[in-house]
């Protein structure tokens, strides 16, 4: 049974998940905003797993699993619209990306 | 084990400080490398040694080295850096920051006033990888193969978003 007290996990992860909420926010290459989407994803597995070792359940484990399958398969598809938009449009802005609007 | 999860979370939180600091993209995904290698440090001491290998393998090996090939592919350039130092003006980052800071103030009081009470029952004994491998593929099987799903849905996307033909074309 881990030491460390659920609180101090739990404000850890509210930490991260706050400055991946900014850099989503102020920043505007795609890569960032992907880096940042990772940094929220790995808080809110941070806040699962403290859970989970609060309880003394495999549950929040499992769930971090689920949550690096769903990180995985964003990180690819985000990347690959990146690409995508590097070659359209010239420019990594994600304001560029604005043609469903039309 | 306290002292491990301090010095490890002060250095997950300064490392993503820099991540979203950067200008160079390259620096910032070195710094998210640290960061997420700091953060494995902090499932090991929860008690989670497969998790913190995961975290090592996937977010550190795999999905890292996944977005500094799209960077090189990509191709940056000290061009790319100065534009980058012009989108990031500091009144750009006042209301953000602010608005997102009252969130954290919150979230950190609602955990510190209203968190759960006493653990329920006596603390369980350790949680073992068997434990976690049992609830994977026990009541957690249809979630495998969702995310299974969702990982090929990902996949045949990829492939179709970096296709070149050019008739493919979305216009």
């Amino acid at each position: 049974m881990s030491a460390i007290p659920m609180g101090y996990a739990l404000g850890l992860a509210a930490i991260l998940f706050a400055l991946g909420l900014v850099g989503v926010l102020v920043r505007r290459n795609i890569i960032f905003v992907l880096a940042s989407i990772e940094v929220m994803l790995n808080a809110a597995g941070l806040a699962f797993l403290a859970a989970g070792a609060r309880w003394g359940r495999a549950d929040g484990q499992v769930m971090f699993v689920f949550i690096l399958a769903v990180a995985a398969a964003e990180v690819s598809v985000g990347l690959a619209i990146a690409l995508k938009c590097r070659r359209h449009l010239g420019t990594l802005d994600i304001d560029a990306i604005s043609k469903l609007k039309d | 084990m306290m002292v491990a999860f301090w010095i490890a979370g002060g250095v997950a939180v300064a490392a993503t400080g820099m991540v979203i600091t950067r200008k160079n993209a390259m620096h910032a995904l070195l710094y998210l490398v640290v960061s997420f290698l700091a953060l494995a440090v902090v499932f090991y001491v929860l008690g989670a040694p497969l998790i913190a290998a995961l975290e090592v393998i996937i977010y550190a090996g795999a999905i890292m080295v996944l977005f500094l090939f799209a960077l090189m592919l990509l191709g940056l350039s000290t061009r790319h850096e100065r534009q980058e130092r012009a989108w990031m003006r500091p009144q750009g980052w006042v209301l953000p920051g602010l608005l997102t800071a009252v969130l954290l103030a919150e979230l950190i009081y609602v955990m510190a006033s209203g968190g759960p009470g006493a653990a329920p029952g006596a603390a369980p004994g350790p949680l073992e990888v068997k434990d976690v491998g049992m609830s994977l593929f026990g009541p957690y099987l249809l979630g495998v193969e969702l995310a299974s799903i969702l990982l090929l849905a990902g996949l045949v996307a990829a492939h179709r978003l970096t296709r070149e033909d050019p008739e493919d074309e979305l216009q």
